[in-house]
């Protein structure tokens, strides 16, 4: 690491030093797990978009790795404006719900109404104080070996979401994990951490939301696992709606078992650089996963999506369909990779990531890659790139409705391939209401 | 029904070694060096300041390690230091084919390649490249009455240094990357092809690379050029004896379209591949670029890779003018130990430009097989258009079939789309064909045949006749 680098992650090492490393009522394993981390992230540091460094070739994170946030270590906000927490709310009374502020858990905002008893669903820093025999998967399925963002996530561990579903056991409904930074008139840095493990043949769906309460160059650093043991069916939406000057980094790591089914959708929609990493190991025979992903973008927002699906086993099905929308001068980064090793013989796969661009100066990098050492596979890609369609939008004209609405309804029509598989209505509705809003506000700007 | 144990080595049949007197130079990587090429071939002053130029940046590459380590291939490092840079036959260049040594007049008649223009392939002229230099050009003096410049790039530097001095180096610098800057450095000979306004070439044109010397790297350059309105069709031929040591091709090939003209460039690359275990074979490093530097220009790549250790190999096209056209076609197989990395890059610049990209990859044996692209439309280009379609075939299950296309957008009224789609022969089609009396291996060699159908109906008819000759022949006993 040069000199300048170097100084950049030293705040972050000595913010550690002073708040994290002599932190009380953690146990041993924790302790341990931290200092590597930290040692860890003082040794790659920052991800930098010199050449020859692949997986960040489009996306550069100076930004990030310069800003001077005010808060590295946030502590809990006395007071939660609950004004603000209303817009991430879903689902009314009658899903399950944790919030969580500046990295801390608030438990007067979590209500947990329709949980069946044997599920648990608690707070990272309650589990690992009180069950820390629940936790003991933490960190062992997401790596921080290569990345210095999930070592900085790992280091800072303070909280998080848990959700532990026992073998045979269905939960109905979906629980809503919420992530929000409140810094009023503070830049500060969050690491949200969810864990999230299924028994045999158990089912449940969790939606992540993340964003602020109010505006601010903040950054949210998240990680999250997923663990499904045979026959497990998990649907995971991630949903993430900073403000256009935060930054979001997050990456989740998949670990498929025999027969399991995950499905995820993400979608975003804000920050001035958005990056997530999304990596699903199908290690079980028969395991599926289907992904889906939608990004829109304006103004100088960069949304990158790095799908990473590793095939490990015989008579697996992965797919994936991402799309985005660009206006202004956005950028969109999708990397698909699919990589088939040697044993996953009859391997179904198929990727596609398709854009929209709607303004001349907006920018589409898009890197589908398959990687095949099985032979007795089915592997496709596919990857498109275009503007609204003329004669559509012509058509449109011509029966009376006006070019905005007619642009409105084609970027609908566009969405709708991933909507579509968002079987949540209240979640549905919301990235409807979502997409609207973005509309409109482009159209203002443009 | 296909199994790995049923992969036999094919024959490669173009494995013989040419016993003839060859003159090398010095051993050893130095600015004196390429001092010993210039002066060996009493270049003008310009060409070897330019060599030194690319030498020394060469030699900054090499401090730096910068290597091209990005492509999935593996290999051990090279000491260049230790290379031959320089092979070539003793003898003076032969003022006509009566006087070219025998020798190599049957090194080419063993290759099936007609020095003697028996008319066997009519209609095409050839230079002859043996190592590090061309030893025989054909039809020189038809093609000349009609303004056409085409013969060894060392007597275009004697006799045309004004256009050598405007072009070399203006598709592909020496700052390209690594390869190209070695190139620049040491290379010996090659091709060059002027082809004047208004000319539609009467004949096909075509080099023939033959690699005989067992420790000279081969470094050539091509050069060609086609002026308004022009037409040139040109192929490229290439084997190497076999030999139990890995040689080295480093070419870098340079094309220039100007407005309304068209450059059609056929390779069957089939160097030596190496022998079952994956001991020797050649190192096929090649820059290759295009640009379509007028209006309504096209430049055209079709290639047959079946030979070599490693490929490494992107031939691109540059879109420049307005309305231009880039496309490229190809068929890379690798089997036995063979590694390709191997596709291409169409940067868009001018408006209303099109590329098209057909890639079939044939993955058998061991081989590894990868194709990375780049398709970038820039911001200027309005109504950019691709389509890149990018199949892989595999034949058992130690091989590997790798995608890896690259698509950079900066125009919102491009329309690109990308397909590409990966498995094995499949089993409904070779029971069809069996269920109607073909043997697994005539059913085997169909399907693969109409794979790669898209490329092979690109070539000229007589490459393609021999190009499906030489898939069928490469992929012998991997099959049925």
């Amino acid at each position: 690491m040069t000199q300048k680098t170097a100084t950049r992650e030293r705040r972050y090492v000595e913010a550690w030093n002073d708040a994290i490393a002599s932190a009380p009522d953690v146990s041993a394993e924790l302790r341990a797990l931290r200092e590597s981390a930290i040692a860890k992230f003082e040794e790659v540091g920052f991800p930098t978009a010199r050449r020859g460094n692949e997986a960040w070739k489009y996306t550069d994170v100076a930004p990030i790795a310069s800003a001077d946030f005010d808060d590295l270590v946030p502590p809990l906000p006395v007071r939660v404006a609950t004004e603000a927490l209303d817009q991430h709310i879903m689902g009314g009374s009658v899903w399950n719900r944790m919030v969580f502020v500046d990295g801390h858990w608030v438990p007067s905002l979590t209500s947990l109404p329709s949980l069946p008893p044997q599920v648990t669903v608690t707070s990272l820093a309650r589990a690992m104080s009180l069950h820390p025999h629940l936790v003991r998967d933490l960190g062992h399925y997401q790596s921080y070996d290569e990345s210095g963002f999930t070592a900085l996530n790992t280091a800072f561990l303070r909280d998080g979401a848990v959700l532990i579903v026992p073998h045979d056991t269905v939960v109905e409904e979906p629980i809503h994990f919420i992530y929000l930074s409140s810094s009023e008139g503070r830049s500060s840095v969050t690491q949200p951490r969810t864990l999230v493990s299924m028994g045999r043949n158990s089912k449940a769906a969790v939606i992540e939301s993340y964003g602020a309460l109010t505006d601010s160059a903040s950054l949210t650093n998240a990680v999250s696992e997923f663990v499904l043991d045979e026959g497990a069916h998990l649907d995971a939406w991630r949903l993430q709606q900073h403000s256009a000057e935060a930054y979001h980094v997050g990456s989740a790591q998949v670990r498929l078992g025999r027969n399991s089914r995950f499905t995820s959708g993400a979608f975003d929609f804000g920050g001035a650089i958005a990056r997530h990493t999304l990596s699903v190991a199908l290690e079980g025979e028969g395991s599926e996963c289907t992904l889906y992903g939608l990004y829109m973008t304006n103004g100088g927002q960069h949304v990158d999506n790095q799908v990473l699906v590793e095939h490990v086993a015989p008579h697996t099905t992965s797919e994936q369909i991402y799309k985005g929308v660009l206006n202004g001068k956005s950028r969109g980064v999708f990397h698909g990779s699919i990589t088939v090793q040697q044993a996953a013989q009859k391997t179904n796969a198929k990727q596609t990531d398709r854009n929209l661009l709607l303004s001349d100066e907006a920018e589409v990098d898009t890197k589908p890659a398959l990687w095949i050492y099985a032979d007795d596979v089915r592997c496709g890609h596919g990857a498109a790139c275009g503007k609204l369609d003329d004669s559509a939008l012509f058509y449109l004209q011509s029966r009376g409705i006006d070019e905005a609405s007619a642009k409105r309804m084609l970027v609908h029509g566009f969405a709708n391939e991933v909507l579509d598989h968002v079987g949540l209505t209240p979640l549905r509705v919301h990235l409807e209401q979502l997409i609207t809003a973005t509309l409109r506000s482009s159209e203002r700007h443009a | 029904m296909v199994s790995p144990d049923s992969l036999a080595q094919a024959e490669y049949k173009y494995g013989f070694v040419t016993d003839i007197e060859e003159e090398t130079a010095p051993r050893g990587l130095t600015e004196d060096t390429i001092r010993w090429i210039s002066a060996k071939k009493q270049e003008p002053e310009f060409m070897l300041e330019w060599r030194l130029r690319a030498f020394r940046h060469f030699l900054t590459l090499v401090e730096k390690e910068q290597s091209p380590k990005w492509a999935n291939v593996h290999y051990p490092p090279i000491n260049f230091a230790d290379g031959v840079y320089y092979a070539a036959p003793k003898k003076d260049r032969p003022e006509s084919l009566e006087d070219v040594d025998k020798e190599l007049l049957d090194t080419y008649e063993k290759l099936g390649i007609p020095l003697e223009e028996q008319k066997r392939l009519a209609g095409v002229a050839v230079d002859a490249v043996f190592d590090s230099v061309s030893v025989a050009t054909t039809f020189k003096e038809t093609l000349s009455k009609q303004g056409i410049i085409f013969g060894s790039f060392n007597e275009a530097v004697q006799e045309h240094p004004e256009l050598v001095r405007k072009y070399l180096g203006s598709v592909v610098p020496y700052t390209d990357n690594f390869y190209a800057a070695l190139n620049s450095a040491v290379f010996s000979d090659g091709s060059f092809c002027y082809i004047p306004k208004g000319v539609r070439c009467p004949l096909e044109l075509s080099t023939y690379f033959r690699i005989n010397a067992a420790e000279a790297g081969q470094f050539e350059r091509t050069l060609i050029i086609a002026e308004e309105g022009s037409y040139v069709s040109y192929l490229e031929g290439c084997s190497a004896p076999m030999r139990d040591t890995n040689q080295l091709h480093a070419a870098v090939v340079e094309l220039v379209a100007m407005d309304n003209a068209e450059i059609k460039y056929s390779t069957i690359q089939n160097w030596y591949p190496g022998d079952e275990n994956g001991v020797g074979g050649i190192y096929n490093f090649v820059t290759k670029r295009g640009k379509c530097a007028g209006n309504n220009s096209k430049i055209s790549w079709t290639q047959v890779e079946t030979g070599s250790a490693i490929t490494w190999k992107y031939p691109s096209v540059l879109l420049q003018g307005d309305n231009s056209i880039g496309e490229f076609y190809s068929v890379a197989l690798t089997r036995g130990y063979q590694q390709a990395d191997t596709g291409t890059k169409m940067v868009h610049l001018g408006k209303n430009t099109r590329s098209k990209i057909i890639s079939k990859g044939i993955s058998a044996g061991h081989g590894q097989n990868t194709y990375r692209g780049l398709v970038k439309v820039m911001p200027r280009a309005s109504d950019a258009r691709n389509f890149t379609q990018c199949d892989s075939l595999l034949i058992g299950d130690q091989c590997g079939a790798h995608t890896s296309p690259y698509v950079e957008v900066q125009n919102s009224s491009a329309h690109l789309e990308h397909e590409a789609f990966t498995s094995r022969v499949s089993e409904e089609q070779l029971f069809y064909c069996q269920q109607r009396g073909m043997s697994a291996e005539d059913a085997n060699s169909l399907i693969i045949n109409g794979f790669c159908k898209e490329v092979f109906q690109q070539l000229p008819f007589e490459f393609a006749v021999e190009a499906t000759r030489l898939l069928e022949v490469s992929l012998e006993g991997s099959v049925g």
